[in-house]
C-alpha cells in the first residue's frame, strides 16, 4: 500500500500549483473582464474592472461595427486551407522519407533539417519577391503558397516519425488486392497516424492562424486582412478603448483555444493516476 | 508496385569490386528508386525548394549588396560593407546585448520553472492533472499580439495599471507607480516577464511527458529497497530526465534567441532602441527603413551564431513552434 501523504505537504504542493494557476489563467480573466466594460476611453481602473458584469455588447459592437466578421472569415480561409495543404504536401514527403529507399535520402533529409534553424525572418524578403514575379501580391494563393511551403520541413520532420512506427506487414493486404503505394498511403498510413495528424493540424492552424508578418507584407488590401493585421491596425486605432481591444482580441483566440481544449486529451497516453511513488 | 528492398537477387550474384557493370546497374536502381518516390516528394521539393532554401540563399546574395527591392534596381556589390555597418551602429550594439540577456535571464527561469512544475503536477496524489496542464498551457496556444496587448495593459503606467495598482497602491512594495515602458531596464524586465510567462508551460508539457515515461517498477524497486523520496528523485528522476534536459536547454536557448514577437509588439525596441533585439533589428532595418542588404547581412550573421550553438545537437533538434 501506498504510504499516506502528509497534509501539510498536499497544502504545500496544491498552493504552489494554485499559485502557478493564478499566474497564468488572472491575465486571462483581467482581459475578460475588461472586455466587459463600457465606454473605457481611458485606462479602466483596476476595481471598477474587477467587478465588471458580463455582458457582449463590446463584442457585437466589434463583429458588426469594425469589421471583425469579414477578418474572421478571411483568417478561417486561410487557416484553414494552409492547414490542410500543409498536412497533405507533409504527410506525403513524410511517407517519402519513411517508406521509400533512394539515394541521397538522409543528406536531403538534414538539408530540410537545417533549415529548421533559421530564423524565418531571414527568408521574408525573397520570399515577397517570389510571391511578386508570380504576380500573387494581394491574393491568398500567395499566401498560401508561403505557408504551405515554408512549413513542409517541419511537418515532414514531425510526421515521419511516426509513420517509421508503422509495421510494414500490414502494407500486405494492399498488396493481395493489388494495390500500390497510393493505396498504402491512404488506407494505411494516413489512418494509423490520426493522433499525429491531428496534432500536426492544429499546430498548422494555430501557427498561420497567429501569422502577422508574411500576412503583412502580402495583403495590401483591407477586405483580404486576416485577424492578426486587423487587430494591430485596430489597436492603433483604438489604442485607449481598451475594452473594444480585448473583445476583439478574444474573438481571435476564441477558435483555437477552443480546438486546443477539444483535442487535447488525445495529446497525453497513460500515467495519469496508477504508480506507486510516494510524495 | 511496392518494392522489396534487400532482397534483390542482383546483389547475392554481384562480385566485391565494382565493375562498370555494377556501377551502371546501382546507377539504374537509384534512378527507378527516384522514379518510385518522386511522386510522393516532388510537392515538398518545390516548396522548400523555393520558398525556404531559394530565399536563404537569396539572404545570403543579397547581403554582399546594396540591394532594392524595386523592378530594375541595380543592386551593386558592396563586399562586406553591410557586415562592417553593424559593427558601428549603436543599436546593433542594444540588439546583441539584448539578445543575450533574454538568453541568460530567461533560459534558467523557465528551465527551472518548468521542471518544478511538472514535478509537482506528476506527484501521485496530485489530482486533475490535465486541468492543470491545460490551464498552464494555455499562454503558448495564445496569440502574440494579444498577449502583447495583454502586457502593455497590465503593465500600462500610472496608478490604474494593473501591475501598479497591485504593487504601489495595495500592497505599497513600489515607492510610485512605475512608467514600465519609458525606461530601458524596466521595459526589458516586462519583454523578459512575457518571454518567461509565455514558454513555461512548453517547459511543464516536455518535462510532464518525459516524468509519466519513466518505468514505475523502478520506483517501486527502490521503494522496496529501503530508499526515500528524495533517494528515488536523486537517483531515479534525475538521472531519467537527463537527455530531455539538454534537449529542452536547446530549446530555450534557441527561444531565447529568436525573441522577436515579444519586442516587436511590446516596445518595439523603444525607448530610442534601448530595447531592440537582432530579429526585430532584421526586420525594421528591411521593411521600415529599407535597407534590405544591411538587414541580410544581420541576418546571415545571427544564421552562423544559431548554427554555432545548435551544431552539436543538429540531429535531435526538431523545431516545433510553440509560439
Amino acid at each position: 500500500m501506498q504510504q499516506r501523504v502528509h497534509f501539510f505537504w498536499k497544502f504545500v504542493v496544491y498552493s504552489m500549483l494554485l499559485i502557478g494557476v493564478i499566474l497564468f489563467i488572472f491575465p486571462f480573466i483581467y482581459m475578460i473582464l475588461t472586455s466587459f466594460l463600457q465606454g473605457a476611453y481611458t485606462l479602466p481602473r483596476p476595481h471598477e474592472v474587477l467587478s465588471a458584469k458580463p455582458s457582449l455588447d463590446n463584442y457585437k459592437e466589434v463583429w458588426n461595427n469594425h469589421n471583425f466578421a469579414r477578418y474572421f472569415m478571411n483568417s478561417m480561409l486561410v487557416a484553414g486551407v494552409a492547414m490542410f495543404g500543409s498536412l497533405f504536401i507533409g504527410s506525403l514527403s513524410a511517407y517519402a522519407f519513411a517508406r521509400f529507399e533512394f539515394p541521397f535520402k538522409e543528406l536531403l533529409f538534414r538539408i530540410f533539417l537545417f533549415t529548421l534553424m533559421i530564423p524565418l525572418v531571414l527568408a521574408i524578403v525573397p520570399q515577397f519577391t517570389v510571391i511578386n514575379s508570380l504576380g500573387l501580391v494581394n491574393t491568398y494563393l500567395g499566401l498560401w503558397l508561403i505557408y504551405i511551403g515554408g512549413g513542409v520541413v517541419g511537418t515532414t520532420f514531425f510526421l515521419r516519425g511516426f509513420f517509421e512506427t508503422i509495421p510494414k506487414d500490414l502494407e500486405e493486404s494492399i498488396i493481395i488486392d493489388g494495390g500500390g503505394n497510393w493505396r498504402i498511403y491512404w488506407n494505411i498510413y494516413l489512418p494509423l497516424s490520426k493522433p499525429a495528424l491531428g496534432t500536426m493540424a492544429i499546430f498548422a492552424f494555430s501557427g498561420t492562424w497567429d501569422e502577422y508578418f508574411v500576412a503583412l507584407s502580402i495583403i495590401k488590401e483591407e477586405s483580404l486582412r486576416t485577424l492578426p493585421i486587423g487587430l494591430m491596425m485596430f489597436q492603433g486605432q483604438y489604442a485607449s478603448n481598451w475594452s473594444l481591444v480585448f473583445a476583439a482580441s478574444l474573438i481571435a483566440i476564441l477558435p483555437v483555444i477552443i480546438l486546443y481544449i477539444i483535442f487535447q486529451k488525445k495529446f497525453v497516453q497513460g500515467g495519469q493516476t496508477d504508480g506507486a511513488l510516494k510524495g | 508496385m511496392p518494392q522489396l528492398k534487400e532482397e534483390a537477387p542482383t546483389t547475392s550474384l554481384m562480385p566485391n569490386k565494382p565493375t562498370k557493370e555494377q556501377k551502371r546497374k546501382n546507377f539504374k536502381k537509384g534512378l527507378n528508386q527516384w522514379k518510385e518516390v518522386l511522386p510522393f516528394l516532388i510537392l515538398g521539393l518545390i516548396g522548400t525548394g523555393v520558398f525556404v532554401i531559394y530565399p536563404l540563399f537569396k539572404g545570403v546574395v543579397m547581403s554582399f549588396q546594396d540591394y532594392s527591392p524595386f523592378p530594375g534596381a541595380e543592386n551593386p556589390w558592396v563586399g562586406f560593407d553591410n557586415y562592417l555597418r553593424a559593427f558601428e551602429d549603436r543599436k546593433f550594439s542594444y540588439a546583441v546585448r539584448n539578445t543575450v540577456l533574454a538568453i541568460v535571464v530567461t533560459v534558467p527561469i523557465v528551465w527551472f520553472l518548468g521542471i518544478f512544475f511538472a514535478s509537482l503536477i506528476n506527484l501521485t496524489f496530485v489530482k486533475f492533472k490535465i486541468t492543470f496542464r491545460t490551464l498552464y498551457y494555455l499562454p503558448i496556444i495564445t496569440s502574440w499580439i494579444v498577449i502583447a496587448f495583454l502586457f502593455q495593459y497590465l503593465f500600462a503606467s500610472g496608478e490604474y495599471g494593473f501591475i501598479n495598482y497591485l504593487f504601489y497602491t495595495k500592497l505599497g512594495i513600489f515607492n510610485e507607480p512605475i512608467g514600465w515602458f519609458q525606461n530601458q531596464w524596466t521595459a526589458l524586465v516586462v519583454i523578459w516577464l512575457f518571454h518567461i510567462w509565455k514558454t513555461v508551460g512548453w517547459a511543464v508539457i516536455v518535462y510532464l511527458a518525459a516524468l509519466q515515461g519513466i518505468p514505475k517498477n523502478l520506483y517501486e524497486a527502490a521503494e522496496i529497497d529501503g530508499a526515500s523520496a528524495i533517494d528515488s528523485f536523486r537517483f531515479i528522476t534525475i538521472p531519467m530526465v537527463v537527455p530531455i534536459t539538454i534537449f529542452v536547454i536547446i530549446h530555450l536557448i534557441m527561444g531565447a534567441f529568436n525573441i522577436f514577437p515579444q519586442v516587436y509588439f511590446l516596445t518595439g525596441g523603444g525607448p530610442m532602441n534601448q530595447t531592440e533585439v537582432i530579429q526585430t533589428m532584421i526586420y525594421t532595418e528591411a521593411f521600415q527603413h529599407m535597407n534590405f542588404g544591411y538587414s541580410s547581412a544581420l541576418g546571415v550573421m545571427m544564421g552562423i551564431a544559431i548554427f554555432l550553438v545548435t551544431w552539436t545537437q543538429q540531429k535531435k533538434i526538431g523545431k516545433q513552434n510553440y509560439y
